[in-house]
């Protein structure tokens, strides 16, 4: 068990490094130069070829790399012994944003709790209400309420996040001023205005991801509810509560766990239509505005955060198994 | 000893019920392609203390029929008539809370194949104390000190460590045993046990049913075994159902049976069983054919068309009458046309039967 845990982690590690060498090359070979967003307007060839030279570029691609890595654990310092003012950035340096004067660390930082709670309230939701309608329509199979179910998912599901979103907003907001025009409120600082403002990026997440939940779940439920064990449970007199429940759905949440792992982790690097709708500086409209500036560090960044958050909840879904089913912890 | 207990139903109401009495049961499921009468018309009585061997094929009822008395098909499926008193309790008309309190407690049931039974995400343990816990508040300490005395009794070794294993790390007889473990833990007076030892070794299917047996005089239990195997029959029922396309083609006390099969497929059943002595280097014979589509049943008789004896038969009525189960001797049925001299001749030369007493 031990040894799948640190199996799991090695392969984790690898993956990241593997991951920021491929973001590292890609970036590199990109037309956008770097070194020409760093003086802007009064640029001049003079100007950028010295500005390769302060940022390193000038050197083969392995020396940057070793540089930037090193940045990430030790911090790093721009400009050092250039005669202009050094710039620090400090661990964990993931690179400096010259168009927007800050450390990516921090922009990402600011921005990762916004994507972090829009999230983690959006899954609450979409799990509840998808999972708990999987198994209404699973136990209901071919009667009028899991029909009624299955179309409203499948609709709910073909719906645009775009469309949805910017209904909600114009009907919800915009017509009746049921709720307050979109900002962002940490939750520290003013709860009832920070639920306020979330409910509706929550929900319009949700409607959709439930809908895919809603269609799993009841897949699952359908096929362990025809299981044996199942048969058994009901014949020790267990109620119909706990056989549903206990039996059938605990056996059928490995996929279920697997996908709903994938989803957060893949929303938590940015929901970046979501965010722009409802004017949330999340970390997708970061990543959005820093592809308009071709503003390099931040989307390098912003890419390895990203995809960090996906391999460390794959990671997670790995040891959930675990967790699920004990036939894992064994092989 | 032939069978009080597999008289006909008669005058039900009236005098006092056995403890299990099946009466003109009936389960039929609509599918797309039709209507599938499973079970079609199955009546017998069982007290404690006895076992009643239902046989026959796959597809002759007997598991949908067994799992009728649990009250274990979904009313929304399953179309079902007839009665099935369970300790007085009809389980066809009585609401699902009362038969779900009956069920582990007064009837339980082990099955064919006991990994897929048990659920893989549990142990052991886990799901006998489940079952202590489904009917009464019990805690959980006693409730698992009851769980490792039931494993250790059914044979489990180092039961105080093994109840909190899981059912893959068990061995197919011991995940059997922690079934019957599990089925006996609130001391049922009926055990339904559906080819309990089909998918087990040859050795530890003798270990298994001596074990039912044991608990059986131990518990006084009812028990009903379905199973395809004659041997099974042999050693542990002391009444005899042969089932054919979701009826009842014969009935009897086990000797009766054993030593006077009375219709057809009865002989092709005992012909259709390895004799290690007398068959040597002889073929088995398999009864020749397909068991009927439960959709669409032949007319006449159900096994006519597999049967070898209809030509004895005047007038073609196998093709054209259903035979009614008709006493063959006291306490022994059997649903044939052929006459009782015809049965007498004709089983001497049907394959199998000599041998068999």
């Amino acid at each position: 068990m031990l040894g799948f845990v640190v199996k799991r982690l090695g392969a984790m590690v690898v993956m990241l490094v593997g991951l920021s060498i491929v973001v590292f090359l890609l970036f590199s070979v990109l037309p956008a130069d770097p070194a020409r967003l760093t003086c802007g307007k009064s640029c001049t060839p003079d100007v950028v070829a010295a500005n390769k030279v302060r940022l390193g570029l000038d050197k083969p691609l392995t020396e940057q790399y070793t540089t930037y890595v090193k940045g990430i654990f030790a911090g790093r310092t721009y400009n050092e012994g250039q005669g202009v003012a050094e710039i620090q950035c400090p661990a964990p340096c993931l690179g400096y944003s010259f168009a927007k004067q800050a450390p990516v660390t921090d922009l990402i930082t600011e921005a990762v709790p916004v994507t972090m709670w829009l999230a983690l309230g959006s899954f609450v939701l979409w799990m509840a209400i998808g999972v708990s309608g999987g198994v209404v329509a699973a136990l209901n199979r071919g009667r009028w309420l899991d029909v009624a179910l299955q179309s409203f998912a499948l609709i709910v599901y073909s719906l645009p996040t775009f469309f949805v979103g910017l209904i909600a907003l114009i009907v919800v907001i915009v017509q009746f001023g049921l709720l307050p025009y979109p900002d962002y409120y940490p939750p520290t600082q003013d709860f009832p205005k920070f639920f306020d403002t979330m409910l509706l990026p929550w929900l319009t997440i949700a409607t959709a991801s439930a809908a895919f939940y809603v269609r799993l779940t009841r897949t699952q439920m359908v096929e362990t509810l025809g299981e044996d064990y199942i048969r058994t449970a009901r014949a020790k007199g267990l109620t119909e509560r706990a056989v549903t429940v206990k039996h059938a759905l605990r056996a059928g949440l490995t996929p279920i766990v697997t996908a709903a792992g994938l989803d957060l982790g893949l929303l938590l690097g940015g929901a970046i239509i979501v965010e722009a709708i409802f004017n949330l500086p999340g970390v997708g409209r970061l990543a959005v505005g820093s592809v308009l500036d071709s503003d390099l560090p931040v989307i390098t960044g912003v890419t390895l955060v990203a995809a960090a958050f996906i391999i460390i909840s794959n990671f997670v879904v790995d040891l959930l198994y675990m967790v699920i089913d004990p036939r894992v912890r064994l092989s | 000893m032939t069978a009080q207990s597999t008289g006909q139903v008669a005058g039900a109401g009236t005098t006092k019920r056995a403890f299990l009495e099946l009466d003109e049961l009936k389960v039929s499921f609509q599918t797309e392609d039709g209507i599938v009468r499973a079970v079609d018309g199955v009546s017998f009585a069982l007290e404690r203390g006895r076992t009643m061997a239902i046989v026959g094929e796959s597809g002759s009822g007997k598991s949908v029929t067994s799992q009728a008395i649990m009250g274990l098909h979904s009313r929304r499926a399953a179309k079902i008539s007839g009665h099935a008193w369970v300790d007085g309790v009809d389980i066809v008309t009585a609401p699902e809370a009362d038969i779900r309190a009956l069920r582990g407690t007064q009837m339980a049931m082990i099955f064919q194949d006991p990994l897929s039974s048990l659920h893989p995400f549990y142990t052991v343990g886990k799901q006998l104390v489940e079952a202590v816990q489904a009917h009464g508040e019990v805690p959980k300490a006693e409730a698992r000190r009851r769980a490792v005395t039931m494993l250790d009794r059914v044979g489990i070794p180092n039961a105080a460590r093994r109840v909190d294993d899981y059912p893959h790390s068990f061995s197919g007889g011991m995940r059997q045993r922690a079934m019957i473990a599990m089925a006996l833990i609130n001391n049922p007076a009926l055990l339904i046990a559906d080819e309990p030892t089909t998918a087990l070794d040859v050795t530890v299917q003798a270990q298994i049913l001596e074990l039912i047996r044991e608990l059986q005089v131990e518990y006084n239990m009812a028990i009903v075994l379905i199973t395809h195997d004659l041997g099974v029959v042999a050693e542990s029922a002391d009444d005899v159902t042969v089932m054919y396309g979701g009826r009842v083609v014969e009935r009897g006390g086990v000797d009766e049976i054993f030593s006077r099969p009375s219709m057809p497929y009865t002989w092709g059943l005992m012909s259709s069983v390895p004799d290690m002595e007398a068959d040597r280097g002889k073929r088995l014979e398999p009864i020749p054919g397909q068991p009927p589509s439960l959709i669409n049943l032949p007319k006449g008789c159900v096994f006519r068309p597999r049967c070898a004896y209809a030509q004895h038969v005047p007038d073609g009525r196998c093709d054209t009458e259903r035979p009614d189960l008709t006493p063959v001797d006291e306490g022994h049925d059997a649903r044939c046309f052929l006459t009782l001299d015809q049965k007498r001749t004709l089983a001497v030369k049907a394959p199998g039967t000599e041998e068999v007493a």
